[in-house]
């Protein structure tokens, strides 16, 4: 396999080394069930509550058993919201982000098929939430507001905390979606004020398959699935060992390299970023520049499409994303791009760079080196440029 | 990730043909920046009518810059009237294929080179079919009436799906999906009254046609019917003009499936295919 510069890291990360080196012992030889009497399998069981009580001091849980294991992202997301919803079953509105991730959208949209009303809750031209519109959509029928901490696209951060103070005065329960937060920013559940916060592992450099959904003590909440008493009959059904394994030591890697994220990732991607929009006449920011997660820029390239640039920056060994309509197997840009009104000339042509704390300065230099061409060999081909001018050409819509 | 072929990969990377011909006898430029896919299609024609040279610009993803570059290579050297005859199907075939939802790449080739043959003939508009010509059916995409239906006649489609993965319509806000369903009815019925002239053609069938025309009236018409109320059917041989089928699914314990046989099958048969035929049951 070739090499590839990773820059993809909101999709998926690589697991850490140590990660791996903590999972295998349970795939080989510690294979007992954590339910069973014999210690075999019931030792297996102190390892998993050391896994909880990483993942506790990584968001600042107070009590261990605020962490219930899911199998990722989407599981943790839908458990929060429909758990929150079979809990207090005459309240019928759910208030969440026109940009959230589809685990909540598309639960959204089948509420909305089976009577509840959602409110969609805007964001501007930059990707911030409208919080006023927010709070004033808080009514006596709100079962549950879900909203995330940090955009997958943009990687816009959402004001949280003040939304948490604010819910709380109101007595909604508050779900906070931290999938794309965690290990690029520090997450603390009492300084949001939320009740229900969801995590997977895989996107700090955990396993794949393995999440958790953070309950505050006390927050009314039904399971969503019944069977044994495994979680505390929140979330039955033999323990993923080795992911669970995986993802308390991918916590406690990413609390002790948060410092960097901060430091040499946000210089690398604001380097990178730099040097795309002022190497590139026809590149734009989506999203806004200060409230931003360290890792993630979202650059728009005007007059040429992503799915392309993506393809000859795959030929580069070059892995990166796109919102473009085509990437993606639909036929309309990214839903963040278009609730933030990016126009159609630059919709179509944004890229995604993720870096991570494995990119190294290397690798940023050589994505810089090899953008120009691909980027300018695109513009040729397009009918909207005129490359011999190096301007955009008029228009038909 | 798609899975493109390596045809399609070879001409992304290094597409021919791209860029402007300055005195080009035609130029044609289909779909849009919003739509998120657009070419231009430029074309050099002699005095005997042959396309002596071809070249395209696109905004679009892989696939459509290889569709460009597929259809410029494929009409040069051709006449008019040979280009003309080009379908969206053969530019997806000169690529070994393209993913189904990228069919609508093809249709872009197929479309520009409508539009340049247009032009070049002093015709104003591409000809539709029939007589309500180029009511814009999907608004987010700007697709016509007469581009859905030839595209379903040469492609086959039988689903709102197909018809958006081949030209883009009812993929945006689906608000035009009923519509969609409405014209995929009416060429159904089209194809029926084309069928039907096709058999006044040739009145004594042989019995390669026989067998043809009997396997598309089942397909296309008796299972649909039968799909409705849960049931299927089953073609298991034919024999001169007798047919032996077997219903299936909800059907095959119906208390009116004597009925079903000569009333639906052995009927829309004879209508279609044959006035002797006679449908037998079989296991």
């Amino acid at each position: 396999m070739q090499r590839y510069i990773y820059l993809d890291n909101n999709a998926t990360t690589m697991p850490a080394p140590e990660v791996v080196d903590a999972m295998l012992p349970f795939m080989t030889g510690r294979y007992g069930n954590p339910s069973s009497m014999h210690a075999f399998g019931g030792l297996v069981g102190k390892d998993i509550e050391n896994a909880r009580a990483n993942v506790a001091r990584f968001i600042g849980a107070d009590h261990e058993y605020e962490i219930v294991f899911t199998s990722g992202g989407t599981e943790s997301d839908n458990m929060a919201i429909m758990g929150v919803l079979s809990y207090f079953r005459d309240k019928r509105h759910v208030i969440t982000s026109r940009v959230e991730h589809p685990a909540v959208l598309s639960l959204c949209k089948k509420l909305e098929r089976d009577g509840y009303r959602v409110t969609y809750v805007p964001v501007d031209r930059e990707g911030s939430l409208d919080v006023d519109f927010l709070k004033s959509a808080v009514d006596d029928d709100t079962a549950v507001v879900s909203v995330m901490y940090a955009n997958n696209e943009t990687g816009v951060i959402f004001p949280v905390e003040e939304i948490g103070a604010f819910l709380k005065t109101r007595g909604v329960p508050f779900h906070v979606d931290a999938v794309q937060a965690a290990g690029k920013i520090p997450v603390d559940v009492n300084k949001i004020n939320c009740d229900l916060l969801s995590l997977s592992a895989h996107k700090f450099h955990g396993p794949k398959g393995v999440g958790s959904l953070y309950v505050r003590r006390g927050t009314r909440i039904r399971p969503v699935s019944y069977g044994g008493h495994q979680e505390r009959g929140r979330r039955p059904g033999t323990e993923n060992v080795p992911g669970i394994i995986g993802m308390g030591t991918a916590a406690d890697l990413a609390l002790k390299h948060l410092p960097d994220y901060d430091t040499t990732v946000r210089a690398m991607r604001d380097r990178l970023e730099q040097g795309l929009l002022s190497g590139h006449k026809n590149a734009v920011l989506n999203g806004n520049r200060e409230r931003r997660v360290p890792n993630t820029t979202n650059i728009g390239f005007e007059f040429i499409e992503g799915e392309a640039i993506l393809l000859y920056l795959d030929e580069k060994g070059v892995a990166a994303s796109s919102g473009s309509a085509c990437s993606s197997g639909s036929l309309e840009p990214s839903h963040v791009l278009r609730a933030m009104g990016v126009p159609f000339t630059s919709a179509h042509g944004s890229i995604r760079f993720s870096l991570s704390r494995f990119v190294s300065g290397n690798d940023i230099d050589y994505v810089l080196s090899v953008m120009p061409e691909i980027v300018n060999r695109l513009l040729e081909i397009s009918p909207y440029w005129d490359s011999a001018k190096q301007e955009p050409l008029p228009i038909n819509l | 990730m798609w899975d493109y072929t390596d045809k399609v990969k070879e001409l992304y990377k290094n597409p021919k043909n791209v860029g402007k011909i300055e005195n080009a006898d035609v130029v044609a430029e289909v779909g849009s920046i919003a739509c998120g896919d657009a070419l231009k299609l430029y074309l050099k024609v002699d005095d005997n009518d042959v396309i002596t040279d071809a070249k395209f610009e696109t905004f679009g993803c892989g696939s459509a810059i290889a569709s460009s570059s597929a259809l410029t290579e494929m009409i040069k050297g051709k006449t008019v009237d040979e280009a003309e005859k080009i379908t969206n199907r053969d530019i997806a075939d000169y690529l070994g294929g393209l993913p189904e939802e990228k069919m609508h790449c093809s249709v872009m080739g197929k479309e520009a080179l409508n539009l340049a043959i247009a032009e070049l003939r002093g015709e104003v508009e591409v000809q539709g079919y029939n007589d309500h010509d180029g009511e814009i059916i999907c608004k987010c995409f700007g697709v016509e009436d007469t581009l859905i239906r030839k595209t379903i006649r040469e492609n086959n489609l039988k689903t709102v799906e197909d018809v958006t993965n081949y030209t883009k319509a009812g993929g945006g806000c689906g608000s035009c999906i009923h519509k969609i369903e409405d014209i995929l009815g009416e060429e159904r019925e089209f194809a029926v009254v084309f069928r039907e002239k096709e058999q006044e053609q040739a009145k004594s069938l042989t019995n390669i046609k026989r067998m043809q025309l009997v396997e598309e009236t089942i397909a296309d018409i008796i299972r649909p019917q039968l799909q409705k109320d849960g049931g299927d059917i089953e073609l298991l041989d034919i024999d001169g003009k007798r047919v032996f089928v077997a219903l299936r699914g909800s059907c095959s314990n119906c208390v009116l499936s004597d009925v079903t046989l000569r009333n639906l099958v052995q009927d829309r048969l004879r209508e279609f295919v044959e006035e002797e035929i006679v449908v037998v049951e079989g296991k």
